[in-house]
């Protein structure tokens, strides 16, 4: 499934609530069934710091595409995270660095991507990015 | 005279507006303040009719700023209870206030092997600085340890007094535990070891009546903000040796007295330590602000407020899972709470969504919250408007959110 066919499909999963509350439980609900890291990659390297929540993403790279896992030790972030792994994980360097996270703003969650909302949401993407042609130096586009 | 809460509500505007088309609860008072209609008055009718910049104008205007800014100072000098007007330096804040004293204390005062001692307790502002004043002259920045439930260990503040001691600096009121420090026992002692003290009244002179005098503060800081005044306007207080012996601190104009290439001569008290064009009509709005607190009274305030603590108090504990953290005896303004096993960005957020303001994170005293081992806390704070209702709201809501989030 493409960048943008996932986007969609949260979008589309995200149509049906008209409050608040339905739509940060769903956020929630997300974040619990994301089921983290391997300990062994909850390293600190891995943390990505944002003033209040922290991050942990780790990429992998196999047969020209990348594998993210990700955690967050606040629910809400890792909800985010969760939606934001689904998106990127599983494509190639190329695709990464060519998608914008539209979806973020299209379910209305835009106010986290702000950079003081500290929440470390926009490191992460960055980070993303940044392992993507990190991978596409090292490896090529496959 | 009763404390008329309706009447309070009424002169702030920004309280009646909504968030999110839900009700606003400001409980984010240990931040800033929200600002009466006659401080922002003030502001606008001082740039509309009198702007005008301050000292040696000779015109009506200049005069009128000059005058207003200095009754300021004196209303500063009266609500301080300092002796005399001299002694009150306006500055842009409390930051700027600590940074004046650390940096022209520590240059004839501090040397290598010297020590200056702070609070586990302290915000950021009142650590930053002297740790900078400590590197800069080899001198040691010694902490004095707290209790669990957050007060001082006053034995280890007296241990720490030792002759190596040059200044000691601690807060008034902990803007995170809400502790109010014995300060005036605690100036007592590091003057009988002739150590001069400087107070951060950043989290006190909104909530409870100051006597720098009876205190025997060498140096007590506050910011305008956070006692109803506009931002960007903040008072130093010191004791006229003091201010004496201090050399001036930024260079300009204002705080000169003569100049030539060869050689400046300074300006006496206060302008000494006001260089350039300072923020007049925010220290005369600073002055609106206090006649506002002094004409409700700033005992009914206290008493007011500190009802609203207990209130909060009391009711948050028959909340599952909630921790305070700061139980010390004598508390002010704010409420801090972990709950298990839920991170406070996620209350924060939540509650954001139903009107209620209060703050998450370290609120800039990162050492005490690895100090406790925790990641940050939600902390809500009071001011003489906030009411019981909100804090029924703030408990309703608040169960609502860690439903969703356990």
């Amino acid at each position: 499934m493409s960048i943008e066919t996932k986007q969609q499909e949260i979008v589309e999963e995200y149509s049906v609530f008209d409050d608040w509350m339905d739509k940060y439980a769903y956020l929630i609900e997300q974040g619990k069934e994301l089921s983290g890291l391997d300990e062994a990659n909850r390293t600190e390297n891995n943390i990505i710091n944002g003033c209040q929540s922290k991050v942990w993403l780790h990429a992998d790279y196999k047969d020209g595409k990348i594998y993210f896992t990700a955690d967050s030790d606040a629910i809400l972030t890792k909800g985010l995270v969760a939606m934001v792994i689904r998106v990127y994980s599983n494509e190639t360097p190329d695709d990464i660095i060519n998608a914008e996270p539209w979806f973020i703003k299209e379910i209305g969650l835009e106010e986290n991507l702000s950079p003081t909302r500290s929440n470390g949401l926009t490191s992460m993407l960055k980070q993303i990015k940044f392992y993507a042609l990190a991978f596409k130096a090292k490896y090529g586009n496959a | 005279m009763s404390f008329d809460i309706a009447k309070v509500r009424k002169a702030f505007p920004i309280l009646h507006e909504q968030v999110y088309n839900k009700q606003l609860v400001y409980l984010d008072n240990a931040a800033t303040t929200q600002k009466p209609q006659s401080v922002i008055d003030v502001l606008s009718e001082y740039y509309q009719k009198y702007n005008s910049n301050i000292h040696r104008g000779v015109h009506f205007l200049s005069s009128h700023c000059t005058e207003a800014t200095e009754t300021a100072r004196k209303k500063v000098q009266l609500f301080l209870r300092a002796a005399h007007a001299r002694e009150i330096i306006f500055t842009r804040g409390t930051t700027e206030a600590i940074n004046l004293v650390a940096q022209t204390f520590s240059q004839d005062h501090l040397k290598k092997g010297d020590e200056v001692v702070i609070t586990r307790m302290e915000h950021h502002s009142n650590i930053v600085p002297w740790q900078m004043a400590c590197e800069r002259y080899g001198a040691k920045l010694k902490v004095v340890d707290i209790h669990k439930n957050g007060s001082l260990d006053l034995e280890s503040y007296e241990n720490a007094l030792t002759d190596k001691v040059k200044i000691v600096a601690f807060a008034h009121v902990s803007n995170t535990l809400g502790t109010i420090n014995p300060v005036k026992e605690m100036i007592e002692v590091a003057h009988s070891k002739n150590i001069p003290v400087l107070v951060d009244g950043a989290q006190s002179v909104q909530h409870t009546p100051v006597n720098v005098q009876d205190l025997d503060a060498d140096f007590y800081v506050f910011s305008g903000h956070k006692i109803y005044a506009p931002t960007g306007i903040g008072v130093l207080y010191g004791k006229e040796e003091w201010l004496e012996k201090l050399p001036p601190w930024q260079g300009g104009g204002e705080m000169i007295e003569s100049v030539t290439f060869e050689k400046t001569t300074y300006n006496e008290l206060p302008f000494k330590f006001e260089a350039g064009t300072p923020d007049y009509i925010g220290a005369i709005a600073l002055g609106a602000a206090i006649d506002f607190v002094e004409k409700i009274g700033i005992e009914q305030i206290s008493s007011y407020e500190d009802m609203l603590l207990r209130y909060a108090t009391d009711k948050i504990k028959t909340i599952e899972g909630i921790e305070i953290i700061g139980n010390a005896n004598r508390k002010s303004g704010v409420l801090s709470f972990v709950v298990d096993g839920v991170h406070p960005y996620d209350i924060g957020v939540l509650l954001d969504k139903t009107g209620i303001a209060v703050r998450t994170g370290n609120h800039c005293t990162q050492p005490l919250h690895d100090w406790y081992g925790i990641p940050g806390t939600v902390r809500a704070s009071f001011a003489m408007y906030n009411t019981k209702e909100e804090i029924d709201y703030l408990m309703e809501k608040l169960e609502q959110v860690l439903s969703m989030l356990r």
